[in-house]
């Protein structure tokens, strides 16, 4: 059933969330500390373990890819909610932080990719 | 008319599915016809849905009641529910093949975009360590962007500079991936992989290089998948930290 797979995902969500805010409190920040993250590793450890043990159907699988197919049309939804009139005066902060991260990045293909070369036993020379 | 506004008014969050549907489909059509699938659909329909918000307040196109839906929609719970969803592209046995290549990429990828990205914003007069951190998050990607920022308690105007950084990226990265790809060596398996790590973006890493070479396609998403967990993680708590203690404050 579909459900058991969303439920699933709900388990890993709300605990992922607890997870951050926890962390958020022992830092003493009031906020979510990577609860996001915290519940994605939780539901790769147990989506992995349940389909080990053949307990996670296809179906129930179905529930989870619904939502994770949702996230861009959501993405969507939110970007046109926010206060992007106030943004505007900053538009040059998002065009420079989005150049320099995407360059930097590209410059840094062929020096990442020699030392992943030298570590990968496959691709010696 | 009176009728209609009155079924919307009670049926938000179903009005948002539809509208944000129509969206989707206009602006996958204005890639494939229009621009010739050089700019993803994914990119066209934020960039449209930003300007929609430019029409609205600090809520944007949610200020209006009838699209009262289209903010809950878009709050932060369906959109952390959603991202959290698409971790079931990636679990643990690919994280294996992606080798180390690929988690080195990551990491120096999320690292190296936060920090140009806090670095653009320094420059540019920021000096507070939620507003550098958020957009630091949003060079990363333009989830990584909101999810910090609100676990920070950013503004909405902070929050909508650190999605445009990220859409910035996912654009510069569609285009730009083909023109250099020679140039960076980016013509295999293993080069694809680190791309994916350092890019993250994974519509602009899949576009790119869709354009590239299609073979190359999931190797790149394959390391990018993780891109935008692993900067949900590491941009609001450790980053943070180390930006706030940085700043002094």
């Amino acid at each position: 059933m579909k459900i058991y797979g969303v439920a699933l995902l709900c388990a890993c969500f709300l605990t992922g969330k607890y997870l951050g805010r926890l962390l958020g409190q022992w830092i003493g920040l009031d906020g979510d500390i990577g609860g996001v993250g915290f519940a994605m590793l939780l539901l790769m450890l147990a989506s992995a373990y349940l389909r080990k043990k053949q307990w996670l159907a296809r179906e129930s699988e179905a529930g989870i890819w619904f939502w994770s197919s949702m996230y861009i049309p959501i993405i969507v939804a939110m970007a046109a909610t926010l206060n992007v009139k106030a943004a505007f005066e900053g538009g040059w902060v998002a065009l420079l932080a989005g150049g320099a991260a995407t360059f930097a990045g590209l410059l840094l293909v062929p020096l990442l990719a020699k030392i992943g070369k030298d570590a990968d036993p496959d691709n010696k020379p | 008319m009176e009728l209609a506004r009155n079924i919307i008014d009670k049926n938000g969050l179903i009005f948002a599915f539809l509208l944000v549907g129509l969206m989707m489909l206009l602006s996958y059509g204005l890639s494939r016809y229009v621009f010739r699938g050089k700019i993803p659909g994914v990119a066209i329909a934020i960039l449209g849905a930003l300007c929609l918000a430019f029409l609205g307040g600090e809520k944007g196109l949610g200020d209006y009641p009838v699209f009262a839906g289209l903010a809950f929609l878009g709050g932060s719970m369906f959109r952390d529910f959603a991202v959290v969803a698409t971790a079931m592209g990636a679990d643990m046995a690919q994280i294996k093949k992606a080798g180390k290549a690929g988690a080195i990429s990551l990491f120096v990828g999320v690292l190296v975009s936060f920090t140009a990205g806090v670095a653009a914003a320094l420059a540019l007069g920021y000096t507070d360590a939620v507003d550098l951190a958020t957009i630091g998050a949003g060079a990363c990607t333009y989830i990584v962007g909101p999810v910090t920022g609100s676990a920070l308690g950013a503004t909405s105007e902070v929050l909508a500079i650190s999605i445009a950084a990220g859409v910035v990226k996912t654009i510069l990265v569609t285009i730009v991936t083909p023109l250099i790809a020679g140039r960076i060596g980016l013509n295999n398996p293993h080069s694809a992989m680190v791309f994916g790590g350092l890019g993250g973006t994974t519509s602009g890493v899949v576009a790119g290089l869709a354009a590239t070479d299609p073979k190359l396609v999931p190797y790149g998403a394959l390391t990018a998948t993780f891109y935008t967990g692993l900067g949900c993680l590491l941009c609001p708590s450790v980053f943070f930290l180390i930006l706030r203690a940085l700043m002094g404050s």
